[in-house]
């Protein structure tokens, strides 16, 4: 059963990835894409007994931040787009090089496989655990993210501001 | 089910870098560039749930935050280029390339 979800949702998100790829003409179209695997990506955490970041998940990325996307999409009322394949004609033997190696490693690791994964306590990965974790072994990489989050939050204002006086 | 995620990671990692490289809509690169972000997030999360350590899962939350973060400052540099070049094409905006 739960394989089956895995599958389901696995397929949602490349679908939606794909979709976001491929869609050259809308972008809004490519960013409601981008909420479809943002969305099925929070299922495969709840899957995997990551709760709190399969909600937070569903809440930063499908919820703020493509949102924000879509806002700067409409605000700019964009024409549409073109790949560019004349640009990337030089790297297309790099490029195969690179997916064979992809695909090697990932056809070496899937039958093997990583061994039985490991016995987890009852709470792991809810907010108790996550959080307990958080503030008493990451507590300083916590405090640093605020000070993140403010340079970003001052530089967006500064960047978007018409002019700065 | 880990090794599968893993798999779906790397498969999700590559369709975004596939779409930073060939496209030029710059507010295209940066939702490519959070694909691959969100497909690190899921390798995270996997690998987490294997050893049954929690580390992953703090190093998730700060992923989520350096990206979100990356969104704000990357779409106010949009908002300005559009402002000065009536374009959110990378073509259009080539001056620091050698």
């Amino acid at each position: 059963m739960i394989d089956l979800l895995f599958y389901l949702f696995a397929a949602f998100a490349v679908a939606g990835a794909l979709g976001m790829l491929l869609n050259v003409r809308n972008t809004v179209a490519a960013a409601l894409s981008l909420v479809g695997t943002m969305v099925s990506l929070g299922a495969i955490y709840v899957l995997l007994d990551a709760y709190l970041i399969g909600v937070l998940q569903i809440l930063v990325y499908a919820g703020a931040i493509v949102v924000v996307f879509l806002f700067v999409v409409m605000l700019l009322n964009l024409r549409q787009d073109t790949f560019s394949p004349e640009r990337l004609r030089g790297t297309k033997w790099l490029s195969v090089a690179i997916g064979v190696l992809v695909c090697v490693a990932l056809l070496l690791l899937l039958p093997r496989g990583l061994g039985p994964a490991a016995e987890i306590p009852a709470d792991f990965g809810g907010y108790r655990a996550v959080g307990t974790a958080l503030f008493t072994d990451w507590v300083l990489a916590f405090e640093v993210t605020s000070l993140l989050l403010l340079a970003a939050m001052v530089g967006a204002v500064i960047l978007a501001k018409r002019s700065i006086d | 089910m880990v090794e599968k995620a893993v798999a779906l990671s790397a498969l999700l990692f590559v369709l975004g870098a596939l779409g930073a490289l060939t496209r030029r809509n710059l507010i295209v690169m940066l939702m490519s560039i959070e694909l691959m972000l969100n497909a690190v997030n899921l390798a995270l999360v996997a690998f987490s749930r294997q050893w049954g350590d929690l580390s992953g899962h703090i190093f998730v939350l700060m992923v989520i935050v350096v990206a979100a973060a990356e969104v704000a400052v990357g779409l106010g540099i949009v908002i300005s280029l559009f402002r000065n070049r009536e374009s959110v094409n990378v073509e259009d905006v080539s001056l620091l390339k050698w």
